[in-house]
């Protein structure tokens, strides 16, 4: 194993060494190598690779430019070590761009920090947080994941379109379900509703009589929890059940699992929101990363590859590396062709000839507000021991 | 009338059932705490992975009961794997103590010598936990769930306000009491027992009376093993078994001790009602009650909450703060010298 090193090393010495050639474009890839999510991480940079790969290998960015990819670890939690890191890659490395970065909190840092500053544009996979819709980030940051607060307006509307008027609603007491929260009550109450009592509950505690008492003292024909199926949430939900003022409840992603009807029993009368990826794009990646040897079901493998192949489009879109952020939701929304995984050649080609391109990729891309992906969801609802899905939520 | 019966029939089911068994399950552990405090003189931090090792010890016999079919329904299984795992946990505990404790006892180690040695002993038994059942939570409740389920007491009354009961809740608090009861009639009127009061008491005095120290510490870890399998055992069957949960019940039965005083029993069982029912009445919401109770025009509009249940588990710090400062050696403690 140490002589394949010698020339990788030499490699990246050159690559530092040497002022970045005019047809080379670099792409810093920002993720959490090691920390809490660097299981899911090595899958999220493969897909980025897939793209830079497709795009190199069609000939057709800006005028033959080849594309370098520049890793470098966010950690997911420590925003310090992540902004030092983005500041690398946009300093010594001279990154045009920046796919990442992946949790809420390291991204961020590093867009306010770094980004910002320096006018570099941001397409993260994975940072869900409504927080970062705030819209302080002069245009330069998109993500490919949906924002908590999309489906806190679509559970809102779920419960409205169920003709269910008054709710009580407990969430986990972290930035997710707290985020969470949020939406879904500032949507419920415009559309109608009232939430007789929000309030939160802790993860991992011993006894949820008080919160549970609490709750049905304010009362509510559905029980909303924000929280986790196999943490609080679970617990909040049995204690409603078994005091029996509760019997029919919503959730979100976190609520959307198994062990629920199999502790609860199969005629519990659950139904919710949970991201979820259906359709020719989802569809098209599948075989694609499969016919290149990569991973795709593993989480936001899919936000990853339309992140990268987005920067890489509004590059083409915008004629220049640099100023590629203005383009992005040009190239990502309607009019246009729909541009599927693996048909990135087709999209450079059309943009190349003053075309208009819809890129929809692996999670049916469609950029809303801010520069948030809307992303797919549905409606499950338990239907004799399984979730099944009602309809599906997509982008207007 | 009518609202009356319905206003005591929801603070019975929200409140009193709730705040009862809650107390009866802290009761053991405190009991355990503070009978490790009282003869072995120390803060055993790793009470609370003690009992969390108790009931994974239980659940893997109650699995195993299972197979073979054994039951004894209505009752959950859970109870003869119960009397099953005592000899185990007994053992378990023991060795620990054999292997560890025992050292430091010969070498007449200071308490926070010990305080430090137990925490250690809870990582340790948090891996073994970690590598023998799974970090992910079990569920291992069989049996009739209810003895009085809302709707039956619904159709039964006409009440609007149902009265739940649960076996496990109604298990936690007859067992707290025939337990409570037998561990005072053994402390108080057997031979051992008193040998075990002495030997807190004084131990010089004790072992010039002839008290045998290595009899009393075996039977002190007994009975802290009996302690935590029925502890453990009874909050895994009401509130289901997630490994790592008993760590937060460490607070409340530590607050619970001191606040009837370390080292005194009766002092751990009122200590656990007293944490029990502040983190409840503190955070419960009136607005019903009152409603019921009040004149139509009267009822509030608020949820008459005193604590929203966010603030629920500084409530154990809270009372914790103040005992220690108003009275430090809790309602049943004895000043040390």
């Amino acid at each position: 194993m140490k002589k394949p090193m010698l020339p990788l090393l030499l490699g990246t010495t050159v690559m530092l060494a040497n002022p970045a050639m005019a047809e080379d474009i670099k792409l810093g890839v920002l993720f959490g190598f090691t920390g809490p999510i660097e299981s899911l991480t090595p899958p999220m940079a493969g897909a980025a690779e897939l793209a830079t790969k497709e795009v190199n290998d069609s000939g057709l960015l800006l005028d033959g430019s080849t594309v370098v990819l520049v890793q470098a670890d966010s950690t997911c939690i420590d925003s310090g070590a992540a902004t030092a890191a983005a500041e690398r890659l946009v300093t010594s490395d001279k990154v045009a761009a920046i796919v990442g970065a992946d949790c809420s909190g390291v991204t961020t840092a590093v867009l306010n920090n770094v980004a910002v500053p320096n006018d570099i544009l941001m397409i993260s996979p994975s940072a869900t947080s409504p927080a970062l819709a705030a819209d302080t980030d002069n245009g330069l940051f998109f993500r490919t994941a949906p924002s908590d607060a999309r489906q806190g307006e679509l559970l809102a509307l779920v419960l409205i379109e169920r003709d269910i008027k008054t709710v009580a609603v407990s969430y986990t007491n972290n930035d997710y379900g707290k985020g969470f929260a949020d939406a879904f009550t500032a949507a419920y109450e415009e559309a109608g509703g009232t939430a007789t009592l929000v309030s939160p509950h802790d993860d991992g505690k011993a006894d949820y009589s008080a919160e549970v008492s609490a709750l049905s003292v304010a009362g509510g024909e559905v029980l909303v929890v924000l929280g986790y199926a196999d943490q609080g949430g679970f617990g909040i939900m049995q204690g409603a059940l078994d005091s029996g003022t509760f019997d029919t409840f919503a959730g979100g992603d976190g609520m959307h699992s198994k062990i629920l009807i199999e502790r609860l029993g199969d005629d519990l009368n659950v139904f919710g929101t949970v991201p979820w990826s259906v359709g020719l794009g989802a569809e098209k990646f599948d075989e694609y990363a499969a016919a290149a040897g990569k991973e795709s079901d593993s989480s936001f493998v899919r936000e990853t590859y339309d992140a990268t192949a987005l920067i890489l489009l509004a590059m083409q879109k915008a004629g220049s590396a640099e100023n590629a952020a203005g383009s992005v939701t040009d190239v990502a929304n309607a009019p246009g062709e729909k541009i599927y995984p693996g048909e990135l050649a087709k999209g450079l080609q059309i943009l190349k000839d003053g075309g208009e391109i819809d890129y929809v990729g692996a999670s049916d891309v469609e950029l809303i507000g801010t520069g948030e992906s809307a992303g797919s969801y549905r409606e499950f609802e338990n239907r004799d021991g399984s979730f099944e899905t009602v309809r599906m939520l997509l982008a207007e | 009338m009518t609202d009356i019966l319905n206003a005591f029939s929801h603070i019975t089911s929200l409140l009193v059932i709730p705040g009862l068994a809650y107390a009866s399950q802290l009761a053991f552990g405190a009991l355990g705490v503070t009978l490790i405090f009282g003869v072995l003189r120390f803060s055993n931090f790793a009470h609370a992975e003690g009992m969390s090792l108790a009931t994974m010890f239980c659940i893997l016999i109650t699995v195993w009961l299972q197979g073979a079919s054994v039951s004894i329904a209505p009752l959950p299984t859970a109870l003869i794997a119960m009397f099953l795992a005592i000899p185990l946990v007994a053992l378990v505990f023991i060795g620990t103590d054999r292997a560890l404790y025992k050292h430091f006892r010969a070498i007449n180690a200071k308490p926070e010598v010990f305080m430090i040695v137990s925490a250690g002993i809870m990582l340790i038994s948090n891996g073994v936990i970690r590598v023998v059942i799974g970090p992910e939570g079990q569920s291992f409740a069989d049996g009739e769930r209810f003895i009085l389920t809302a709707r039956e007491f619904r159709e039964w009354t006409g009440l609007t306000e149902a009265l739940v009961l649960k076996t496990s809740q109604l298990l936690s608090i007859v067992l707290a009491l025939i337990a409570g009861g037998l561990l005072f009639w053994f402390l108080n009127r057997t031979q051992m027992g008193r040998s075990m009061r002495a030997y807190s008491d004084n131990r010089n005095l004790a072992l010039l009376s002839g008290v045998d120290p290595n009899k009393i510490v075996w039977v002190t870890w007994i009975l802290v093993a009996v302690l935590s399998v029925m502890g453990g055992v009874l909050f895994g069957l009401d509130k289901g078994y997630r490994p790592f949960v008993f760590q937060q019940m460490l607070l409340p039965m530590f607050a619970a001790a001191v606040v009837g005083g370390l080292g005194s029993p009766v002092g751990a069982v009122v200590g656990s009602m007293v944490v029990a029912f502040s983190e409840l009445l503190l955070t419960f919401a009136w607005k019903k009650f009152l409603a019921y109770l009040l004149p139509t025009g009267l009822a509030p509009e608020s949820l008459m909450q005193i604590l929203a249940t966010e603030y629920k588990f500084a409530i154990s710090f809270l009372i914790l703060v103040i005992v220690l400062l108003i009275k430090p050696t809790g309602l049943f403690g004895r000043a040390t010298k």
